[in-house]
């Protein structure tokens, strides 16, 4: 009897999956288009993708996006380290002292779903009206996932690498730097991720409310002229803010962790 | 039990360890002594349940909660000693370092410069029959070849001792008997002491020079039993007579615990539902 062989699943190429995911957004820019242009949304809520994409010369031109662009980068990076050291640090603190993490662990999963962004009068008052309000709403509004993600990912360590590090003598020092650190990149990784996300949205945010910085500050001028248009194209560089922080934040994961 | 001879590099007396649980305290080892002499391979051996692996943290330094007195080379220890390397039965590599850098771990830790440690590693990573998979990630190989990083990360610390706690038991039958091979040519060649903590009957026999079998819980001394079979060994030796008659006579031994076991279980399992 002839056994039919199966085939063999080949390996996707290496570009397989980010141009299928740049052909689904293009689908879907192309199908928003169409909606709009057929009239089933309105051009005076949604402008069309081509419209938004013609805008992005007078936006470079006019508005400085592209200056801006880096401004609101500027605010995440800085605010984006603030939540890595602090946040890992207190993370590792907290997983330390067990009391500490019994007694805190709660308020600080509270606050991360908190409304930072509306104690923006506050942080003027506290700081004034400058880009350290900015920053200081991201890191606060960033902060809790990382802590959270850290203590998790330090608990979830196998018990077993910590008992190879304690067969070797290990100091507490060493545990927590060639052990228990490097088992819990993964996990605190998502929290980075995470309070980045969470940064983002409160920096742009207070950017839109004080009308000072980045992009937000753009997006205000636009929505107050009612550019929608420019209002989306300077929405899809805020977009693209996040796009080049995940991308960067991989690159340094792999870099770190390169196979898990 | 067991008088201690003088020559003994690592020595365990009167060891005894007590869980305190909801149930009650539990005994998990009573009051086990027994000496390796360097160059020896000793295997404890003993039903599940028995505290081979409470034995192999008490000797390791990890649980220090124990009665009795573990020495090695004279010196009591009382936490994790240099001079016992342990390998543990669950995947324990690193799986954020590479081979040679898993296996330098402990060199690492001595401060030596890069590339020597670099070189010692490959030493060993050669010694377990890795080379060729320097670069590999942990995730990239075979549950046995993992094994095998471990071995050579923990000889790599060059111990005196070399404790093991069934460290193949993850792995097929074949691949057992292959890293049983592998392991007994490192240890010929290195003259390493050995301590072997296992419930695999040919396993045992096939390496040890001595083999300590455990009751069942609590877990004593049942009996030593002397392995007199040629060295160097290879796994071909399990198709031999003597081979098969130092194994039936360690499954007689151990026949009546494993039931106990077995039994106690069951039980446990019924007064649990009568209690629900």
């Amino acid at each position: 009897m002839t056994v039919a062989a199966a085939p063999a699943r080949r390996a996707p190429h290496p570009y397989a999956a980010p141009l299928t995911g740049i052909a689904s957004l293009v689908v879907f820019l192309f199908a928003i288009e169409a909606i709009i242009r057929i009239g089933w949304i309105s051009q005076f809520i949604v402008p069309p993708p081509s419209e938004i994409a013609a805008s992005f010369g007078r936006l470079v031109q006019e508005e400085h996006i592209v200056r801006r662009f880096f401004y609101t980068v500027g605010e995440c990076l800085t605010a984006g380290v603030m939540i890595t050291v602090c946040g890992i640090a207190i993370g590792v603190l907290m997983h330390r002292f067990r009391l500490l993490q019994q007694a805190c662990e709660t308020w600080v999963a509270a606050l991360a779903s908190a409304p930072f962004v509306l104690a923006y009068p506050l942080f003027m008052v506290i700081f004034g009206r400058n880009v350290w309000a900015i920053i200081m709403m991201g890191f606060i509004s960033g902060l809790p996932p990382v802590i959270l993600k850290t203590i998790e990912g330090i608990s979830g360590t196998r018990r077993v690498l910590v008992n190879v590090g304690r067969s070797f003598n290990l100091t507490g020092t060493q545990q927590v730097w060639k052990i228990l650190f490097p088992a819990a990149l993964p996990t605190i990784f998502v929290g980075v991720r995470l309070g980045l996300v969470f940064a983002l949205i409160n920096i742009v945010g207070t950017e839109f409310l004080i009308n000072y910085g980045g992009l937000g500050q753009l997006i205000e001028d636009l929505a107050e002229r009612y550019d929608l248009a420019g209002t989306y194209a300077a929405i899809g560089f805020v977009i693209l803010v996040s796009v080049v922080f995940f991308m960067a934040l991989e690159k340094v994961e792999r870099w770190l962790r390169p196979v898990d | 039990m067991a008088a201690a001879p003088d020559d003994a590099i690592l020595k365990a007396d009167g060891i005894s360890v007590r869980f305190d649980t909801p149930e009650g305290a539990v005994i998990a080892v009573d009051d086990v002594s027994f000496t390796v002499r360097p160059g020896e391979f000793l295997s404890v051996i003993g039903p599940s349940g028995c505290g081979k692996s409470t034995l192999f943290n008490v000797i390791g330094g990890l649980l220090t909660h124990h009665a009795g007195v573990v020495s090695v080379a004279g010196e009591t220890i009382a936490g994790p000693h240099q001079a016992i390397g342990m390998v543990f039965q669950e995947e324990s590599t690193f799986p954020w370092r590479n081979v040679t850098d898993n296996v330098a771990f402990p060199l690492e830790l001595t401060g030596m410069a890069k590339q020597q440690r670099i070189e010692r590693a490959r030493h060993f990573i050669k010694m377990v029959g890795l080379d060729g998979f320097e670069k590999r990630y942990p995730g990239e190989l075979s549950g046995g070849m993992r094994q095998r990083v471990s071995l050579a990360r923990t000889l790599a610390s060059e111990p005196k001792i070399l404790l093991m706690d069934e460290p193949f038991a993850a792995l097929d039958e074949q691949t057992r008997l292959l890293l049983g091979d592998k392991v007994l040519q490192i240890q010929q060649t290195l003259k390493q002491t050995t301590l072997l903590i296992t419930h695999n009957i040919t396993e045992a026999v096939q390496m040890s020079d001595r083999i300590l079998v455990m009751t069942y819980r609590p877990g004593k001394v049942k009996r030593i039993v002397d392995i007199d079979l040629p060295r160097p060994r290879t796994s071909e030796i399990v198709g031999s007579e003597a081979f098969g008659r130092y194994v039936a006579q360690i499954w007689s031994d151990l026949r009546e615990e494993a039931s106990r076991g077995m039994q106690d279980e069951e039980q446990a399992v019924l007064l649990e539902d009568g209690a629900s």
